[in-house]
């Protein structure tokens, strides 16, 4: 660097020192006691705090969610649109389980197991027939769907279910937050149900469990290669189908699992298939296909601008997710991290 | 060729004589809107490559259009303008609108394309939902009354079919001449290999959008119609289901050619009427879910795949 | 239900000299999505009428056809729409929900030749504003049922100030603004009002945002969620009492499972029946209604008011000989002039066809055998859609929405 040359910082360094002052914001906003103005503008620091909390736990439940779709999607570019009806079979099927059985483990274990083997049967007699024609594949996944959905609807009724959760799971913990200061002095800590704190906990671990599966395995190397380029991988030789069908069982148990741990913080009831469907489509669509990295941020993205749409713009916050994905897909349709498509 | 669509025509025109009024309406007209409202999709999906899920919100766009310039019953918005106005009105914007959408998804392509149009579908849902100043919310906007001409109030059951048989055939006559056109040639083109058209100096963008406003009118004719048939429309109208029962009657129909849409609408139509009938109040989803994923399996092309398919064995002579 | 009526007439046919004649009546109920569970209910007490007269009227068999909506306002239409144009019913009990009603209502006035009878919708402007002339509601709607709940929280449980949750849609806004006519009138303040769009079942969030100083919370949520954010309510360790809407502590939700049921015990509320009801006339009907396949431990509010519509219908064919052939003229004139007794007291109607009838205020309590019931606490007598108020000024202060009433 010759002395000629401007000295100043480059980009790089320059979006690190946004990201470092947006991070110190951040904890400050959290940690610190807020001034009177500031509480008028943000409702309270409960309701901000919370719906940050609420955002970060509802994205771990989308997380888990969209990560069997973006695999799914990724991989064998399979728009399976009854990935919502497996996720509300794995619910139902998880709360049978657990209300026989008495124990609440036992029942996600089912939800997953059930994913699992519908999600192989699917891929095997059904999707398997139809590779290459994505928009058949697309149809008879709305097919099932339907079936699906009024099936479900005639064992389990319109009944809503609540999948109760062991006593170990209860209850709210005191978090190290100060909520507000009592005209007294005495400092109030905000309470958050201890639940949801377990849920993020599941989908962080299972999120790292899948990174280190897909980029430090075997296994993980063919499906990140057949994520790139299918016809490659099967000229390598690999067998494709028993990847597909490995891949397709994982990400529809992912679905069932997901359905046991959302229906025990939500409820379960008809039309949360739809619901959960959508959901992961958004995520998906943001982040970017194949990406599990990219499910994460999309689910962020999404939960949190959920959350606080809900506080913040009652009305129309509902339809924010869905202007987002509309933004992405216009600007950068790839997604937040996608690659080549 | 014109023997069968002479048939045809014919058979329609002599509809009424043998009909129900509940069969004119309800199943004639009923179709001859949803046909219209396929035929906007096969328009994009058959000769633009583009299967789009948001034409239920271009149709909603001309029936809210509809119901807050003319005249409604709910006391929200409803200006009076005498229809003449109206419906050009709602027509222009249904165009505008779907234009407008085409311009958003014109970067995608196959899947993303369904996707983007999905979204938008369920993000103008959600805003119609929520918004109570110009829409009314869930309860939707009602008492919309079709036209009184001379005394012949439109929604009689005799000239609503014959407006519905009008327009479908105005529309069906315009795609099947608009395919063959130098328009239709070029996005047909298009489709088939956008870098290759782009390269030879065509504006490929500005084709796609200008089929989506062709794809509009449609669908916006098909939502007028709608309106006066229902009497009301609301969120629940241009909803996820409504979007995906488009999609489904063009798909069992077929994509290849304009009559399709139609074929695959009188067949949705008389299942979802019936159904109830057949397998009880109960599982009448179920039955309906079975035969679209049976045509889907069978026959990549839906019904016209499939006639392809016989037609032409049932033409060959047979083996002494 | 169908098959045992086809029965039912194949059986009559044989035995009886000739075909039995037989009148169809289409009920038009929620059978599909989140609200499938209530719509059941109401048939069941649609039945229970039916059965109450041995499934003949004026001498003619009784044929029941099921119309199924999902509580949308376009479902319910099309369901009506089948009933009359396809199946040709002259006569139509339903719809269940509050915009079902006001578009029925609407296709009412294009089909002057059929009598609607209401199900259980309760939203006020069905007859309120711009009533259709065939269509008549034998129930009360959902600010009448709010009758004497917001004085009693005043004054009785001494809530002076409260923060309301509810659903975004026009039973909701009935149901507040009937609560909150009274508890603003008796001087308490309502600072906060969440209103919750369709289609959000996570209300943590709304929760979080809920102010910590008010006296309690008033919960205008039904079914499914209501059994969200009750139990989400408890999992966030919320203190706050809580004052119900008539279909939050209603048979659908009290018979859920799970810690919700700590939050619920001792609210408040107030609608058309009280389940410790303990009047002859009630515990006959509760009775009747346990007879009916798949029926709760206690009628809900749905089933108990698509009874009282139907037993009105059947009454008014009585009247009429089962004749609807005048365009049903002669029918709609005997129902206008019904007044006769129920399980809940009497019924009668107003001049826009409104149902004027007692109302209940209860209080959720552990009952005998475990359940959750609502004791009845006090019964207000005889009230008018107006709800007692001069119907002008009753009138000026406008349609309820988002914003009317307000008291900050």
């Amino acid at each position: 660097m010759s002395l000629a040359e401007p000295q100043g910082i480059t980009a790089r360094q320059g979006w690190g020192v946004v990201a470092l002052a947006a991070a110190a914001l951040l904890c400050w906003l959290v940690f610190a006691v807020w001034p009177a103005w500031l509480s008028d503008l943000l409702i309270s620091k409960k309701a901000f705090v919370s719906a940050l909390l609420n955002g970060l736990t509802l994205s771990g439940l989308y997380f888990l969610v969209a990560s069997g779709f973006t695999l799914i999607f990724g991989l064998m570019r399979n728009v399976n649109l009854a990935h919502g009806s497996l996720y509300l079979l794995g619910a139902y099927v998880g709360y049978e389980v657990a209300s026989r059985t008495g124990f609440w483990l036992i029942g996600v274990a089912a939800g997953f197991a059930v994913g699992t083997l519908v999600g192989l049967a699917l891929q095997v007699l059904v999707f398997r027939r139809l590779e290459g024609d994505d928009l058949r594949q697309t149809l008879v996944s709305i097919g099932i769907s339907i079936v699906a959905a009024d099936l479900m609807l005639a064992v389990w009724s319109g009944a809503t279910y609540q999948i109760l959760t062991p006593a170990w799971l209860d209850g709210a913990v005191t978090l190290p937050v100060i909520s507000v200061v009592k005209s007294d002095g005495t400092l109030v800590f905000l309470k958050y149900p201890f639940y949801r704190l377990i849920v993020l906990a599941a989908a962080v671990v299972i999120g790292i469990g899948l990174w280190l599966g897909l980029n430090r395995t075997r296994v993980g190397m063919i499906i990140r290669a057949g994520v790139d380029d299918r016809e490659m991988l099967s000229a390598s030789g690999v067998n494709v189908h028993r990847v597909f069908a490995l891949v397709f069982a994982l990400g529809a148990g992912l679905a069932g699992f997901a359905g046991v741990v959302g229906g025990s913080a939500l409820s379960v009831a008809p039309g949360e298939d739809v619901r959960y469907l959508l959901t992961s489509l958004v995520v998906v669509i943001v982040g970017g296909l194949g990406s599990i990295p990219g499910a994460a941020i999309g689910a962020l993205l999404i939960g949190l601008a959920e959350q606080v749409g809900l506080v913040y713009f009652p009305t129309y916050g509902i339809a924010l997710t869905f202007v987002i994905m509309v933004v992405t897909l216009a600007v950068r349709p790839q997604g937040l991290m996608g690659g080549r498509r | 060729m014109t023997a069968p669509y002479a048939a045809l025509a014919l058979a329609l025109l002599v509809f009424p004589a043998i009909a129900s009024d509940f069969f004119l309406t309800q199943i004639g007209g009923y179709s001859l809107i949803w046909g219209m409202l396929a035929l906007s999709l096969m328009v994009l999906a058959g000769y633009g490559g583009m299967v789009s899920l948001a034409q239920i919100t271009v149709a909603g766009v001309a029936g809210y259009s509809v119901a807050i310039f003319g005249e409604n019953a709910t006391g929200i918005m409803g200006f009076g303008w005498p229809w003449g106005i109206v419906v050009p009105v709602a027509v222009a914007l249904a165009a505008v609108a779907s234009a407008l959408i085409g311009w958003i998804a014109v970067r995608t392509t196959g899947i993303y394309t369904i996707m983007i149009t999905l979204a938008v579908a369920t993000a103008t849902f959600y805003f119609t939902q929520q918004n109570a100043e110009i829409f009314n919310g869930f309860s939707g906007l009602s008492g919309l009354r079709a036209p009184v001409i001379w005394g012949v109030s439109l929604r009689d059951p005799l000239p609503f079919y014959y407006l519905c048989l009008g327009a479908a055939v105005l529309s069906f006559a315009a795609v099947l001449y608009g395919a063959r056109s130098t328009f239709g040639l070029t996005l047909q083109a298009i489709r088939d290999n956008p870098r290759r058209m782009a390269a030879v100096g065509y504006d490929v963008t500005a084709h796609k959008v200008f089929a989506w406003a062709l794809a509009g009118v449609i669908a916006g004719v098909a939502g007028v119609l709608l309106v006066w048939f229902n009497g009301r429309i609301s969120p629940g109208t241009i909803g996820v289901g409504a979007a995906i029962n488009v999609l489904i009657i063009a798909v069992i129909g077929g994509l290849r050619h304009p009559i399709g849409p139609f074929l695959g609408a009188v067949v949705v139509v008389l299942m979802q009427t019936f159904a109830i009938d057949i397998v009880g109040a109960d599982r009448f989803n179920t039955l309906i879910g079975l035969v679209f994923l049976s045509i889907v399996f069978v026959s990549p092309d839906g019904l016209l795949g499939l006639w392809a398919r016989y037609a032409p064995r049932m033409q060959q002579e047979p083996l002494r | 239900m169908k098959k045992t009526m086809m029965a039912l007439l194949f059986t009559t046919g044989l035995v009886a000299p000739g075909m039995a004649e037989t009148i169809k009546i289409g009920v038009l109920a929620t059978f599909e999505g989140p609200f499938t569970v209530l719509g059941e209910d109401g048939l069941r007490g649609a039945m229970t009428a039916v059965d109450e007269v041995g499934g003949k009227v004026a001498g003619m068999d009784i044929e029941i056809v099921r119309g199924s909506s999902d509580a949308s306002p376009d479902s319910a239409v099309r369901a009506a729409r089948k009933l009359v144009e396809q199946d040709g019913v002259t006569v139509l009990v339903g719809p269940l929900s509050g915009d079902e009603g006001l578009a029925v209502k609407d296709y009412a006035k294009t089909q002057p030749g059929v009598t609607f009878i209401n199900g259980s919708s309760a939203a006020q402007d069905t007859t309120l504003r711009d009533p259709a002339a065939n269509f008549f509601r034998f129930g009360t709607d959902g600010a009448q049922w709010m009758a004497g709940l917001g004085t009693y929280a005043f004054t009785e449980k001494g809530y002076k100030s409260v923060a309301v949750v509810a659903k975004d849609y026009s039973f909701p806004y009935t149901q507040v603004f009937g609560f909150m006519a009274e508890f603003c009138k008796a001087g308490g303040k309502v600072p906060s009002k969440a209103w919750v769009p369709l289609g959000t079942k996570d209300y943590a969030s709304v929760i979080a945002w809920l102010p910590d100083d008010v006296d309690a919370i008033f919960v205008a949520l039904g079914g499914a969620d209501a059994v969200n954010f009750l139990g989400q309510y408890q999992q966030a360790g919320g203190t706050a009492p809580l004052v119900g809407g008539s279909i939050t502590v209603d048979q659908t939700v009290l018979t859920s499972e799970g810690k919700l049921r700590d939050v619920l015990i001792g609210t408040p509320s107030a609608g058309p029946i009280a389940d410790t009801n303990d009047t002859a006339p009630w515990m006959a009907f509760v009775d009747a209604y346990k007879t009916q396949e798949g029926a709760f431990p206690s009628p809900s509010l749905f089933a108990h008011a698509y009874y009282v519509n139907m037993k009105a219908t059947l009454m008014g064919l009585e009247a009429v000989g089962g004749d609807t052939s005048d365009g049903g003229a002669k029918l709609q004139a005997a129902l206008a002039g019904l007044s006769f007794d129920t399980p809940t007291g009497k019924v009668s109607l107003d001049a826009n066809r409104n149902a004027i009838a007692d109302i209940f205020l209860t209080e959720v309590v552990v009952g005998p055998d475990g359940n959750l019931v609502n004791e009845l606490k006090k019964v207000v007598p005889q009230v008018n859609q107006t709800l007692g108020i001069d119907p002008a000024e009753f009138l000026a202060l406008g349609v309820a929405n988002r914003d009317n009433p307000s008291c900050e």
